[in-house]
C-alpha cells in the first residue's frame, strides 16, 4: 500500500527514466533496472530489476554482466530464525506467466570489483542471460542510498 | 443438531490450535529479542570511527537504535540505515534524543575500508563503532543476537556474514526496550519513538 501511494505520488512528478524503459526477448520483458550509490569502489553495487515472463515456458536468470563490474553475482537475501544471510543464487527461477522481482530484501545483483564508485544520476548497462531467452541488456540508473524504487509513470511495480 | 455442535467444536479447536501455534512462532522468533522479553541491560565497548574507546555507559540518557551490521553488505544493511537515516530527519528537534549506532560484525574489514565515511553516507548522527573480534563477540552476546562468518567463493574476499538483521532499540537507562524487525518502515519506527519521548 505504501509503495502504491509513492508510486502515486511520484508519477505526478516523473519524467521517463532510463530505469523505465523495458526490453524484451522472446517471451520476457525486463524493466526498472536500477542500482544504489555506493560508498567508494572497494564496497560492492547493488543490482534491482522486474523481470516478467508472458509465454508458457519457465525460465530463469543464470547470470549478469556488466563493464561497471568485475565480478557481477547473483545472490538471494534470506532472513531465516532471526538470521540474515547473502547465499549465492545460481539461478532465478521466471515461470511461466509470472513476474519475479529482484528487489531489497530479495533476490539481487551484487556488483563486485566495481571499476568505479557507482553516483546518482550515474547510469550503465547490464546483461542478462536467461536459461532460454538468451540475453537482453537494460541500462541500469544509480539512484540515492535511500531509494527504494525508480519513479515510473507507469507504476509497474 | 448434533453435527452443528460437533462442527461448532471442531472450529473452536481449530482457533485454539492456530493461535496455540502462533504463540509458539512468536515464542521461538522472539527467543532473546522479543519485544516483550524481561529486561536486560546489552553492554558493549568498543572503538568509534577515531578508534576511541566508546562504552555504553556513556550513552545514558539518550535513546540508541543499534544495528549490528558489515559496510560491504550491498542489501540489507543499505535498507536499514537508510531507514535510520530517514527516522533521524523526521525526529527533527528530538533528534538529539535519539542515537544511532552501527556496530560493526566485521570490524577488521570495515577499519580498512573507512567506517566514517560509511555512516556518514547516510546521516551524519550515525556513529560508527568497530572493536575487536572479542570486544565485537561480547557486544553481539551482551545483545542476544548473532552473526557468524560464512566463507563463500562468489563474495568478497571469499566471506559474507550472516547476522541478525534487526534495529534494537535501547532505553535512556540503558535497558533493551524492543527490537524492530528488518524491513519495519521507517514511519513505524519514527512514531513508536514519539510514544516514548
Amino acid at each position: 500500500m505504501k509503495h502504491l501511494l509513492l508510486a502515486a505520488t511520484l508519477s505526478l512528478t516523473a519524467s521517463a527514466a532510463l530505469a523505465c524503459e523495458t526490453v524484451t526477448v522472446g517471451d520476457l520483458s525486463v524493466e526498472h533496472g536500477w542500482s544504489k550509490v555506493t560508498i567508494g569502489a572497494g564496497r560492492p553495487g547493488v543490482f534491482y530489476v522486474s523481470i516478467s515472463n508472458s509465454g508458457a515456458t519457465d525460465d530463469a536468470l543464470v547470470g549478469i554482466s556488466t563493464p561497471a563490474a568485475g565480478m557481477p553475482m547473483l545472490h538471494e537475501t534470506v532472513v531465516k530464525d532471526g538470521v540474515a544471510s547473502m547465499p549465492h543464487a545460481m539461478s532465478i527461477p521466471v515461470p511461466a506467466g509470472q513476474s519475479v522481482q529482484l528487489s531489497p530484501g530479495g533476490y539481487h545483483g551484487m556488483l563486485m570489483g566495481l571499476t568505479a564508485a557507482l553516483k546518482e544520476g550515474d547510469s550503465f548497462p547490464v546483461t542478462l542471460s536467461f536459461e532460454k531467452a538468451g540475453e537482453v541488456t537494460v541500462n541500469v540508473e544509480v539512484l540515492s542510498l535511500r531509494a527504494e524504487g525508480p519513479d515510473c509513470a507507469d507504476a509497474g511495480q | 443438531m448434533r453435527l452443528r455442535r460437533l462442527q461448532l467444536g471442531l472450529w473452536v479447536a481449530a482457533i485454539a490450535a492456530m493461535i496455540i501455534f502462533a504463540g509458539t512462532r512468536w515464542a521461538i522468533q522472539g527467543e532473546g529479542v522479543a519485544e516483550t522479553s524481561p529486561a536486560f541491560t546489552p553492554v558493549f565497548t568498543l572503538a568509534d570511527e577515531e578508534g576511541r574507546i566508546r562504552t555504553s555507559a556513556e550513552f545514558r540518557g539518550k535513546f540508541l537504535l543499534v544495528f549490528f551490521g558489515f559496510t560491504n553488505c550491498p542489501d540489507v544493511c543499505p535498507t536499514t540505515l537508510s531507514d535510520v537515516a530517514q527516522v533521524m530527519d523526521d525526529l527533527g528537534a528530538d533528534a538529539e534524543k535519539v542515537q544511532p549506532l552501527f556496530v560493526s560484525i566485521d570490524p577488521e574489514r570495515d577499519r580498512r575500508l573507512g567506517l566514517a565515511a560509511y555512516t556518514a553516507a547516510f546521516h551524519p548522527a550515525i556513529l560508527g563503532l568497530a572493536g575487536t573480534e572479542a570486544e565485537t563477540q561480547a557486544a553481539a552476546n551482551s545483545f542476544k543476537i548473532f552473526y557468524g562468518r560464512e566463507n563463500d567463493a562468489a563474495a568478497p574476499d571469499g566471506y559474507s556474514m550472516a547476522h541478525s538483521p534487526g534495529l534494537f532499540l535501547i532505553g535512556p537507562d540503558g535497558e533493551w526496550l524492543r527490537q524492530f524487525t528488518y524491513g519495519t518502515p521507517a514511519a513505524e519506527i519514527l512514531s513508536y519513538l514519539q510514544t516514548r519521548f
